[in-house]
């Protein structure tokens, strides 16, 4: 019989093999893939996660699309480490890139000293408006944060659909459902890296991304905030004792994820499109709870979990490209992916044995 | 007016399918948030079954082994590994709508005929009623009998007990030696099955066709039904019917010539779906009597 012992201890070994293995075992499962659509499964591999970075350039493509996904899983980072499952990070993300986007097209003619801190801050406030109502709503009402925010990602994206096929729509746009191209000043430049030049699309949104990560692994874990959101995740009832108000936490780590999905939107319209259109994102905020995991909840792991997902995206994209294999392979690969990493956490949690345990008395988990 | 009240019976199947066997899966005390993969799975099935073989009955039949199919890789890892429901089901969602695409990739652009109706001899032909609720597909007969079949199950068999003595104390359950997981199992099995054929539905009934993610979030509205229905098979029906008519709401809108854009209408199904659980979720006893006490906690079986 399977039985499964708590760990009392979890070593660091462990802890990094895991994901580690996880990324292994999906790899192993999309060769399979590959072979069952036809593919050659190691002529497959290879163009889906070695040759999409094969060139300093397409390095810098890498971290570029990483930067949504490490701003978006930071903040969700603090949400699901307080046991809030805000799933609607997609909806915030437009609410950001919508409000950072009125800044912009409402005040083209301010210099960007000016105007590029009124867009961040704007689609902060973006983000956390959108994440406010399924956080209120629980708060007040004990409703559920999971439908409600994932309910608002649809509206969101009907709403920015409306807003640039309607209102917003450059009237010089020949009927394109696009806004006004931003001013200079609203777009987040490239990066002259000294000696190199230009790598790829790298812009300053990716610097702000690694420091922001960091900064959130610092706030995690060196602060009186992280310890109480840490403390309401894993023990509710320890931190109500402790006099942590359950209520607040709820609502900090919402407007958390809310402003930092925010930020994100923002960075990805300035950064990649200088307009708003229909889509300003594909489905970031989704790919971002698989970041948030594989990261296994640790800010500064989001940077590298962001450019392991990164990379199965660009991939996605080449292959495409160069075998004609189906977009949503990369689709398939992220389930399997969040599928292994959470099997691997039991196995990280627990001791898992085939022989019956023997009863420890007085011990019982939970 | 019969032919509008026609589409909101017709477009409250699929969620009837979907919530009931969600329902019986949250009774027995586990969340599964992959309806959505789990309805994209079985649509797909559906839609590449009946286009290759030509009978849409046996399209109807592989969408709901589609659906169990799915479900089967949920149970493995939520119940088998003890992994996080709410992750899991997460993780079915991305992964179902993504092997959806991939298997219906070949399909797109194909049309394929639906389910005939069957009318129901004499009744059919009773004035008014006759032609609104006798003369339908085999699959909107289907989900009634199955609503009704789970309403039954629950409250009157012994089977049923067990199942809902699971959702409310694994531990009580655990100790009085019924097999927690494998009820949990079975429960899983059929919420996965059901999802499959409200899946099914969509390309064999009501749009002849496939397309990716063609499911646009129904699954997560029958999530939310089974809150609104607080854990009572019977409510499904209503919300179901309600949430019809606020998706029909947005074609009779356009077709009347309503001035509000369309994008607006088309919110209105989600931002119902948030107004009724706020109102539920408002009278606390009325929303939770019926919760199972479980829902989504792990169970390790061999403590």
């Amino acid at each position: 019989m399977i039985s499964m012992i708590p760990r009392k201890h979890i070593p660091l070994s462990l802890t990094l093999l895991t994901p580690t293995i996880a990324i292994i075992l999906t790899l192993l499962f999309g060769a399979g893939i590959f072979g069952l659509l036809g593919f050659s499964p190691l002529g497959s591999l290879y163009t889906f996660f070695v040759a999409p970075i094969s060139r300093p350039d397409q390095i810098g493509d890498l971290f570029v699309k990483a930067c949504p996904l490490i701003i978006t899983a930071t903040g969700l980072v603090f949400c699901f480490r307080a046991n809030v499952w805000n799933i609607g990070a997609e909806g915030q993300l437009v609410f950001g890139a919508i409000f950072s986007g009125w800044m912009a097209l409402s005040f083209p003619h301010w210099p960007a000293m000016t105007l590029m801190p009124a867009m961040i801050v704007a689609s902060i406030i973006g983000g956390i408006f959108w994440a406010m109502i399924p956080a209120l709503l629980k708060v007040r009402f004990n409703t559920n944060e999971i439908l409600v925010s994932l309910m608002l990602t649809y509206v969101a994206a009907l709403f920015i659909d409306w807003l640039v096929r309607g209102p917003w729509r450059d009237p010089m746009s020949f009927g394109f459902p696009l806004t006004k191209m931003y001013s200079d000043a609203a777009l987040i430049h490239r990066i002259d890296v000294p000696f190199v030049g230009m790598l790829g699309q790298l812009h300053w949104g990716v610097v702000g991304a690694l420091i922001l990560a960091i900064f959130g692994g610092f706030v995690l874990s060196r602060t009186i905030l992280g310890f109480q959101i840490k403390v309401m995740g894993d023990a509710p009832r320890a931190g109500r004792f402790a006099g942590f108000n359950p209520n607040l936490i709820t609502i900090g780590v919402m407007a958390i994820a809310g402003g930092a999905a925010g930020l994100a939107g923002m960075v990805e319209v300035s950064a990649s499109m200088g307009q708003l259109q229909p889509n300003v994102s594909f489905g970031y905020g989704f790919t971002a709870i698989i970041v948030a995991f594989l990261a296994r909840l640790n800010p500064v792991g989001v940077i590298f979990a962001g450019l392991i997902v990164a990379l199965a995206e660009l991939g996605g994209d080449h292959a495409q490209i160069a075998l004609g294999m189906p977009k949503v392979v990369t689709g398939v690969f992220k389930g399997v992916l969040l599928f292994m990493l959470l099997a691997g956490e039991t196995f990280n949690r627990y001791h898992i044995t085939w022989r019956h345990p023997a009863p420890m008395p007085g011990s019982r988990e939970q | 007016m019969e032919a509008l009240m026609l589409t909101v019976l017709l477009t409250s199947v699929p969620l009837i399918f979907a919530a009931t066997g969600e329902l019986v899966a949250e009774r027995s005390g586990v969340l599964n948030l992959g309806v959505e993969g789990m309805m994209l799975m079985g649509a797909v099935s559906a839609f590449a079954a009946t286009a290759i073989v030509g009978n849409p009955y046996l399209g109807v039949l592989a969408g709901a082994v589609a659906g169990a199919m799915t479900a089967l890789v949920f149970s493995l890892f939520a119940l088998g590994l003890a992994t996080n429901q709410v992750a899991t089901g997460l993780a079915l969602t991305i992964f179902g709508t993504g092997l959806s695409g991939l298997v219906g990739a070949p399909f797109v652009g194909g049309t394929i005929e639906g389910l005939p109706n069957l009318a129901i001899p004499l009744l059919a032909d009773l004035p008014v009623i006759g032609n609104l609720l006798f003369n339908h597909d085999f699959m909107a007969y289907l989900s009634i009998g199955f609503l009704l079949a789970v309403g039954w199950f629950l409250r009157r068999t012994r089977a049923g007990l067990v199942l809902r003595a699971v959702g409310n104390s694994h531990d009580s359950a655990h100790a009085l030696g019924y097999p927690v997981l494998l009820v949990r199992f079975c429960a899983v099995s059929f919420g996965g099955m059901m999802a499959g054929l409200g899946g099914a539905y969509l390309p064999l009934v009501l749009t002849p066709h496939w397309s990716e993610g063609m499911t646009a979030g129904r699954g997560w509205i029958a999530l939310a039904l089974v809150v609104f229905a607080s854990w009572i098979p019977s409510r499904i029906l209503v919300g179901a019917l309600l949430f019809g008519g606020i998706t029909i709401m947005q074609l009779a809108g356009q077709a009347r010539g309503w001035v509000v854009p369309s994008q607006m209408l088309s919110m209105l199904p989600y931002i119902a779906t948030i107004i009724v659980l706020v109102v539920i979720a408002r009278n606390r006893e009325f929303a939770l009597a019926n919760s199972p006490a479980c829902l989504g906690r792990l169970f390790i079986g061999s403590k």
